[in-house]
């Protein structure tokens, strides 16, 4: 799925990272404890998140994700964007609430295996 | 390589959200050098883990990474009030963090057994009042 997908589908505001839109992304972690995603983050290219702290940003970076998505509208700090466009990142908030933008995501595809239907 | 490749850096214990610079900077510095993105991976979620560790904990520290022909070492240290039970703190799970660690996303006790994970060897040099010696070595 493309990341300008993703930012459709979830009716999101693009924050910074508009010249990745055009990237493929094949699966999304959804969590706001950074510990997990540090332990159990594989090959996830998105993180939807309604933490916000310049370390959900590291965390992404760290992880070689590509896109973090923050739900229910949450406002970013200026740091945050910087340092997300600083690390080559796509930053954009989501009106829709955590359970639901991973749902509509998963239902459009991403991340869903071929034995799930 | 002729000569080993060091970094050191200064963790402020003062300032989480600086936490974490010294580990994008070593990420950034080891993709420059041309190691493999498993490498790269393994050395920068070891190291921010140990950082964010040394901020939550210890009130900050020093991080020295040095690249050797065949591995790449990481050595964290602290003066901060070192841990009581390693084998304890090596659960998945256990955690001494305080709720307003949790809050800021870090605290589900993954941090040390996620250093051991990603590293080929980690050996943790703890003494209680004195501070903590964490060094990690990834085989190149």
């Amino acid at each position: 799925m493309k990341i300008g997908e993703i930012k459709e589908l979830l009716h999101a505001e693009l924050l910074c990272g508009e010249e990745y839109l055009d990237h493929d992304v094949f699966a999304a972690c959804c969590s706001d404890m950074m510990s997990d995603v540090l332990a159990f983050v594989k090959d996830q290219g998105v993180l939807l998140t309604g933490l916000l702290n310049s370390q959900v940003i590291r965390t992404a970076n760290m992880m070689d994700m590509v896109c973090i998505v923050i739900v229910r509208n949450k406002v970013p700090t200026e740091e945050m964007i910087e340092l997300a466009s600083d690390s080559g990142l796509v930053l954009m908030r989501s009106p829709l609430r955590a359970f639901e933008a991973s749902g509509v995501l998963y239902y459009a595809g991403l991340g869903r295996r071929e034995e799930d239907g | 390589m002729a000569e080993n490749i060091r970094f050191h850096f200064d963790v402020d214990g003062e300032n989480f959200t600086s936490a974490g610079e010294a580990s994008v900077a070593v990420k950034k510095k080891l993709r420059q050098l041309g190691f493999s993105p498993d490498v790269i991976r393994k050395v920068s979620i070891a190291m921010y883990e140990g950082e964010i560790n040394m901020v939550i904990h210890a009130n900050g520290g020093t991080a020295d990474v040095e690249v050797t022909d065949d591995e790449i070492v990481i050595v964290l240290a602290d003066q901060g009030p070192g841990i009581p039970n390693v084998e304890m703190a090596m659960q998945e799970g256990y955690s001494t963090a305080r709720d307003n660690i949790r809050a800021l996303g870090f605290g589900a006790g993954m941090g040390l057994p996620n250093m051991k994970k990603y590293t080929d060897e980690m050996e943790i040099d703890t003494e209680v009042g004195v501070g903590t010696t964490i060094t990690m070595k990834v085989y190149l």
